[in-house]
């Protein structure tokens, strides 16, 4: 075990997998003499040289359709999208194309690629560098979705990642990259996707949450915990595949559910949530779902902490939740 | 090569001294099943047997002569119109039309519209409908290939409209920075759907278009099988011996519509098009043969019925296979089903079970 925070865990991980396997490689812009802007694949083109850390021109449609191209003769490219912001102008590729290739091909093409990419609010990012775009993605048949909250999922999740047959977006929340640290296995053992990890056990209310907002709803419960109120804490992690069969036990066992993101509420993931509760489990539910997210708008620069979710609008969620049933 | 600005059509280059002439009349073989294909499935298409279909009329020595420059081991990554050249890296005809019926046979099991085939076992990578989407990916595959040390290259087949596309930039851009063995294959039928090729772009040539990128752009007949041979060889070996990728121009003509959901009596004249016929490239190659004394009218009239036959008669073979299983459609979207997936096709059993689904 070492100490690492989000960042170094994943900077890691990538030196690991490309030790471990020579078909591992990793293209993006700023990557490899700069380190990335995040730092995250700092010192790798140093070990690996530039043919396996790859320095792109500016274009994300270029990055992806050339990572699509490696991965089809055998490679397993490892893609960074430098900003989840800026993905737009490789959606046609990671929609029309990546997603598609195996089902397409009748399973002869197979795309093992893996994009890397920060998303998320609360770094003064603005606009354009803040943003949870996670259910474009989600909505696209296959395509994995992938968003580790601690240093220790941030590898395990990426090992899984880097060996999945299929593609796979893997968000790292850029506001917790370096905020907290934990410890993080040495050896490579992977965490398998499609299972929720239970933070926190609870009777009364089950809070959900993945990346960034983890944290905050871990705050919401200890806050909930000290005026008698007991919040289970569900980070998904892995939104596709999801773990239907955690959301659902957890909600048989509280009776009432709040789902937490930061990305815009109308048709954000955690609508999909509330749709699978809905469907599965609305006779175990005291009282409405609520969804505590960012508001409708697009993401405020100078007023991004009015914007984002935090512990106190968490809490009072649940409070409303325990109260009305 | 053309110098930007320029209209210098270097096709004089009507001999090459590498193409195999012995099989000058498997080509001529090879352009005519392509087109008794077409004609074929234009009809089939009318009689609603098949679905749809993208002729390539008018393509066939361009296609022909780009894919036997190539070798088995070189990938291609088609555009959705080139059947000859899946014909002429072995593809059989009944496994074209397996995939335009979408039967149990289909190598992609029945996944995509007409013409969208793909074949791992001869390199041709699975082709889709967004424009240039595949010419990044054929410099990712050649980038690749690049780090492998293989002897290889891959070729992007696309069309003039595609050199408007995000794609085609980044590819060529990515190909140019990284000397990638990749060959770049334009060929320019003068219409995107309804968008005259002069409306496209208003650089002189798209062959120039290399250029900007610091690529070798070429220019070349693609009516004459020779030609076309001749480009896609030296741009091969340039790229297998280190030397990057190669921007080629065919100039050709889409005598067919876009597709069968397309009218081009639209947006394009009677004359324009019998002006084009006159350069047709299986018309100009059978007066190369008959010239030659080693054809005559008998014995193509003989080769286009046993032709038209063997045509007529895969189709019908292949129209009797079976249909493909419904079950299937859940297959492929990840290695694995999901347990999502394998919910819905749970449910999908039940509904089929129940009656309410009748298959």
């Amino acid at each position: 075990m070492t100490e690492l925070n989000l960042v170094q865990a994943i900077n890691r991980t990538l030196r690991d997998a490309m030790r471990e396997d020579p078909n591992v490689l990793l293209l993006g812009e700023d990557i490899g003499v700069n380190g990335g802007v995040f730092r995250a694949t700092d010192g790798l083109i140093k070990e690996f040289g530039a043919d396996r850390v790859i320095d792109t021109p500016l274009s994300e449609t270029g990055i992806i359709g050339a990572a699509i191209g490696m991965a089809l003769y055998g490679l397993k490219p490892v893609a960074e999208i430098q900003f989840l912001d800026f993905i737009y102008p490789a959606f046609d590729q990671i929609v029309s194309e990546l997603a598609k290739f195996r089902y397409r091909s009748g399973g002869q093409y197979p795309a093992h690629v893996v994009i890397r990419s920060p998303y998320g609010g609360g770094i003064k990012g603005g606009l354009y560098h803040s943003q949870s775009t996670e259910a474009y993605f989600c909505h696209t048949p296959g395509i994995k979705v992938i968003v580790p909250s601690t240093p220790a999922d941030a590898r395990g999740l990426l090992l899984s990642a880097i060996d999945d047959p299929d593609p796979v977006l893997f968000l790292e929340p850029k506001r917790i990259y370096r905020s907290l640290t934990g410890e993080v296995p040495d050896n490579s053992e992977r965490t398998p996707f499609g299972r929720a990890r239970l933070v926190r056990e609870g009777s009364d209310v089950s809070l959900f949450a993945y990346g960034a907002m983890v944290p905050p709803t871990v705050g919401a419960a200890e806050a909930l915990a000290k005026e008698g109120v007991s919040a289970e804490v569900i980070d998904l992690r892995s939104l596709v595949p999801l773990d239907e069969a955690a959301v659902i036990a957890s909600v048989e066992k509280t009776g009432r559910a709040v789902i937490v993101h930061e990305a815009a509420r109308f048709c954000g993931f955690g609508a999909e949530l509330a749709a699978l509760l809905a469907e599965k489990a609305l006779y175990s539910l005291k009282s409405p779902v609520a969804r505590v997210t960012g508001f409708d708008t697009p993401f405020p620069y100078a007023l991004e902490n009015v914007y984002l979710p935090n512990a106190e609008r968490i809490a009072h969620a649940a409070k409303n939740a325990v109260r009305a049933s | 090569m053309v110098e930007p600005g320029t209209r210098a059509i270097g096709h004089a280059v009507s001999t090459s001294p590498s193409f195999p002439e012995g099989r000058l009349l498997d080509a001529y073989r090879l352009m005519v099943l392509a087109r008794a294909t077409d004609e074929r499935c234009l009809m089939l298409q009318r009689q609603g047997r098949i679905g749809f279909y993208a002729p390539l009329m008018g393509q066939e020595a361009a296609q022909v002569g780009a894919s036997w420059a190539l070798t088995p081991n070189d990938w291609v990554f088609p555009a959705y119109r080139e059947l000859a050249v899946a014909l002429a890296r072995g593809v059989s005809l009944r496994a074209i039309f397996d995939q335009l019926l979408g039967n149990a046979e289909d190598v992609i099991k029945g996944r995509q519209m007409p013409n969208h085939f793909g074949f791992r076992d001869v390199n041709f990578v699975v082709a889709s409908s967004p424009i240039g989407t595949q010419i990044t990916q054929a410099v990712g595959a050649a980038m690749a290939a690049q780090r492998r040390k293989d002897p290889i290259v891959t070729i992007a087949f696309f069309g003039d409209g595609a050199t408007s596309s995000n794609d085609f930039h980044a590819g060529l851009n990515f190909a140019g920075v990284f000397q990638c063995p990749t060959v770049f294959f334009c060929q320019n039928n003068q219409w995107a759907i309804s968008m005259p090729r002069e409306r496209q772009t208003r650089s002189a040539t798209l062959a120039e278009k290399g250029a900007a990128y610091g690529i070798p752009g070429v220019l070349v007949d693609g009516n004459d099988v020779r030609a076309v041979f001749e480009a896609v060889r030296e741009a091969r070996e340039r790229a297998v011996s280190g030397g990057g990728p190669t921007m080629i121009e065919a100039e050709v003509y889409r005598f067919g519509p876009h597709s069968t959901s397309d009218d081009p009596t639209r947006y394009r004249t009677d004359q324009q098009l019998s002006a084009a016929k006159e350069r047709d490239p299986v018309g100009r190659l059978k007066g190369e043969l008959l010239t030659s004394g080693t054809w005559s009218e008998d014995l193509d009239r003989e080769l286009r019925e046993s032709v038209r036959s063997r045509v007529s008669k895969t189709f019908e073979e292949a129209e009797k296979a079976k249909p493909l299983d419904p079950r299937s459609v859940f297959d492929d979207v990840f290695v694995t089903l999901t347990p999502r997936l394998a919910e819905e096709r749970a449910h999908f059993d039940d509904l089929v079970r129940e009656g309410v689904l009748k298959l």
